[in-house]
């Protein structure tokens, strides 16, 4: 029995043209035994950075909380929202703490940066579960469907897709990557990011 | 059956021979029966099964290092499991319902099992465990049914036929047989169910489910059952009780397959998605009360706390 398997759950993250995708499903395990058909791993963290949180479900809770608290106090002090690349620095710092006795959470974040011309400019990344970054150009997975997610997304994804077409992607991997996967599902919701609104869907999933 | 204990022996003459034809690649025992029209029982051509096993000094123990996932979960070879199977006795004759799903860890490798084995057009098997095991002794019991007609100018019983697979199981306990299953039909003794598993075990009774999500459909099987159900709502209660461990067991799901045991012989009902249970139930279907099976499709909307889904 691994750890990571617990309580299941995964998140999949996506760049498109001037717009990212971040999408994740619903379900909430004991092994085998599904409990919840209504837990969230996706957490906003300011208005255009999102951060998915799939593993051990009691540290999906204390970590939301604790960026929570952490990106009060940058925000504090700094007077500025943070920036993706930044938070993403943050995050694995966070994670790199418990090195020795480690979160068991693979994050997954998505955003939009702001370039200094003024312009967005899609970002997305990944961590593992001690904070080794991974910035991709074109998707992230984790959880539990990890390794389906990647097979889907490796078929389906294409370079500068617009916001709906983006939106179609993600959610259709993220469904059918989790159909083949025992410990994910039970639902799921996607997050569309574009420069000037975030959309949140709730999809109706396969419920075995 | 008896001899059987002797070709896994690594001491006796048998096994000397056997080493010796593996040195000296003499296969003459691999006949030609494999590509013949025996159906992929051409070993049975010496009237008793006959298996090739690992040239190791303990052929039991290095299958079991190399394919038990309960004692070491990353082993190389994973075999299927997971699975709801249910089967009961009532006055109407004996339902049969089952999932379809077949995982390989956490992997879904198929939503399409048929878990029920059609034995002959009067007995039914069921599929828990592994599933090659069941498939291929299953069949190989429909063959010695058959054969049991032709001497006896009478179809086997239910009890019989299951007695002649617990035992037949029981010669190669130990050996890493996993299986566990509901033997169901129709005899001059009435409808009939025994379960049968790879531990020897063989138990008649009126109400069995076996597999990981044998306890949630216990659940609803319990609170729903009576001797004197109607066909409707037998083949309901099945179907509903499936759908339950489909819902809450992750290694149970995809579909349910309903079948029905009558006087006549077994009948075919229908293939039902579970996930089209859940939101929207089996359809046009007698004993069904109609609408969705899943507890937050019946109660939306009932609520403040729980309110309809808007868009």
């Amino acid at each position: 029995m691994s750890i990571m398997e617990y309580n299941g759950g995964s998140v999949i993250a996506m760049v498109g043209k001037e717009c990212v995708a971040i999408a994740s499903d619903l379900r909430l395990g004991n092994q085998a035994l599904g409990i919840s058909s209504n837990f969230q791993k996706i957490f906003p963290m300011t208005d255009r950075i999102y951060l998915g949180l799939p593993g051990l479900a009691t540290d999906v809770t204390t970590l939301r909380d604790t960026f929570r608290y952490r990106l009060n106090m940058y925000k504090i002090k700094e007077e500025r929202e943070i920036e993706p690349e930044t938070f993403a620095h943050l995050v694995s710092s966070t994670l790199y703490e418990r090195r020795f006795g480690p979160w068991f959470i693979e994050p997954v974040m998505a955003g939009l940066e702001k370039t200094p011309s003024g312009a967005y400019k899609p970002f997305i990344a990944a961590t593992d579960l001690i904070g080794c970054i991974n910035f991709a150009k074109d998707f992230v997975v984790a959880g539990t469907a990890s390794s389906k997610l990647f097979g889907v997304a490796e078929g389906l994804w294409e370079p500068d897709l617009e916001p709906e077409d983006l939106f179609e992607t993600c959610a259709q991997t993220l469904l059918n990557a989790v159909d083949r996967d025992a410990y994910s599902g039970w639902g799921a919701e996607v997050y569309l990011i574009t420069k000037d609104k975030v959309i949140k869907r709730t999809l109706k999933g396969r419920m075995d | 059956m008896n001899s059987f204990l002797t070709r896994y022996s690594s001491t006796t003459p048998e096994a000397d021979i056997r080493k010796a034809k593996e040195l000296y690649g003499e296969d003459d025992d691999v006949s030609e029966m494999i590509w013949g029209s025996a159906g992929g029982f051409g070993n049975l051509a010496k009237g008793v099964p006959t298996f090739k096993v690992p040239a190791v000094p303990d052929p039991t123990s290095f299958l079991r290092m190399h394919t038990d996932d309960h004692a070491d979960p990353s082993c190389r070879i994973k075999i299927k499991h997971g699975t709801t199977t249910l089967a009961f006795r009532y006055q109407g004759g004996v339902i049969v319902a089952v999932d379809s799903r077949a995982t390989a860890g956490s992997y879904v490798a198929s939503g399409t099992v048929k878990k029920v084995i059609e034995i002959n057009p009067y007995l039914l098997g069921t599929m828990a465990g592994g599933a090659a095991d069941c498939q291929y002794w299953e069949t190989y019991l429909g063959m010695q049914c058959r054969l049991h007609e032709l001497r006896n100018r009478e179809r086997i019983s239910v009890a019989a036929a299951s007695k002649y697979l617990s035992n037949l199981v029981y010669s190669y306990k130990g050996m890493g047989l996993s299986m566990g299953t509901m033997i169901c039909g129709w005899d001059k003794t009435g409808p009939a169910i025994f379960y049968v598993d790879s531990d020897g075990t063989r138990l008649r009774g009126d109400l069995f489910s076996v597999g990981s999500g044998s306890t949630f459909a216990y659940g609803v099987l319990d609170q729903g059952y009576r001797w004197d159900l109607t066909d409707e709502e037998a083949q309901e209660l099945g179907r509903r009780s499936i759908y339950a461990a489909g819902h809450r067991d992750a290694f149970s799901g995809n579909t349910v397959n309903l079948y029905h045991v009558k006087q006549d012989g077994w009948q075919f009902i229908g293939n039902y998605d579970i996930s089209e249970l859940h939101y929207n139930g089996p359809g046009n279907v007698p004993g069904a009360p109609g609408g969705g099976y899943g507890y937050d499709v019946r109660v939306a909307g009932r609520s403040s706390a729980n309110a309809p889904e808007d868009q």
